[in-house]
């Protein structure tokens, strides 16, 4: 982890906002296994299924903490990826709706910033795993940022 | 959760073991502090694995969201009197400040409502003392959400 912080730095601060790169820093991004996409200006964020990460394992099904942790990660660095920041966006609140049981299978979300204010933004992410069309769960989520100086 | 051994062997459900029956909440480190009907604690150490801010050192939220879902899983299990299967219909956290790096994260979680077929949960996630508080959850549970639906179902 010694290397990280600069890591995280550089992949915030620097010219072009590298996503994959701040994923490789954030320890709890590389517990859960996850990865990023870019399709055009559109990222998808991936999360391999790993057996660690089943909650329920009856049925068996993924942890909800697990779907939660990965749709505010989404949230999180949807809104870097949006516009440079000077640090990393807090949470302030995040509500999460379940919407069906998350299978042991890869998963998939995207984060929609629907209001970028000057120091709270409203994000709301989605997780899907078969049919995009039909989401497993919604987060959606209030974050304190801190646009980075300079920045338009 | 897994309750069919318990089921079968006709018993009070074993809290901590199903507990360890959720392999998420073991890679975690979870561990069950106290459980009275109602009512669950559960904590997490810190770990390096956990970590959401490599500035900082200070936890995921995300860490912390699992902590509470899980306890307030425990909460709606204490609250039951039949053995039955529960699944998160939607949780709220309010995070109210960060997590210190090095510190167990404790959660108390309370099933203060109960209706046919949803459960109605607090809970406050903090490391002294719940009057200081990391975040709070409110949250609901769908009753008997495994209904019909067989061991494996999720394989399919």
């Amino acid at each position: 982890m010694s290397e990280a912080p600069e890591t995280l730095n550089i992949a915030l601060n620097g010219e072009a906002t590298d996503i994959g790169a701040l994923l490789a820093a954030i320890p709890y991004a590389q517990y859960l296994g996850m990865a990023v996409g870019r399709h055009g200006s559109e990222l998808t964020f991936h999360l391999r299924h790993q057996e660690h990460l089943i909650g329920n394992p009856r049925l068996p099904a993924l942890h909800g903490g697990v779907i939660g942790a990965f749709l505010e990660m989404s949230a999180i660095l949807g809104l870097i990826w949006d516009a440079p920041l000077e640090r990393l966006p807090k949470p302030v609140d995040v509500s999460i709706d379940f919407l069906r049981s998350a299978k042991p299978i890869d998963t998939f979300a995207r984060a929609i910033i629907t209001k970028r204010g000057r120091r709270v933004a409203n994000v709301r992410a989605e997780a899907w795993q078969d049919d995009r069309e039909r989401p497993i769960a919604t987060l959606h989520g209030h974050f304190l940022v801190k646009p980075l100086a300079g920045a338009a | 959760m897994d309750e069919t051994d318990t089921e079968r062997a006709g018993g009070k459900p074993d809290i901590a073991a199903l507990m360890m029956t959720s392999p998420f909440a073991k890679a975690l480190g979870m561990t069950l502090e106290r459980i009275e009907k109602s009512k669950a604690t559960l904590s997490i150490p810190y770990q390096d694995k956990l970590v959401g801010n490599p500035l900082t050192r200070v936890v995921h939220g995300g860490v912390v969201t699992a902590l509470l879902d899980h306890a307030s899983g425990f909460a709606v299990i204490s609250a039951l009197d039949r053995i039955d299967s529960i699944a998160t219909l939607d949780l709220r956290i309010d995070y109210m400040r960060a997590a210190e790096p090095d510190r167990t994260i404790f959660a108390d979680a309370h099933c203060f409502k109960l209706t046919t077929s949803i459960a109605f949960v607090r809970g406050t996630a903090y490391h002294d003392a719940p009057d200081d508080p990391i975040a709070t959850a409110v949250g609901t549970f769908m009753l008997s959400s495994d209904a019909g639906r067989k061991a494996g179902a999720n394989r399919k």
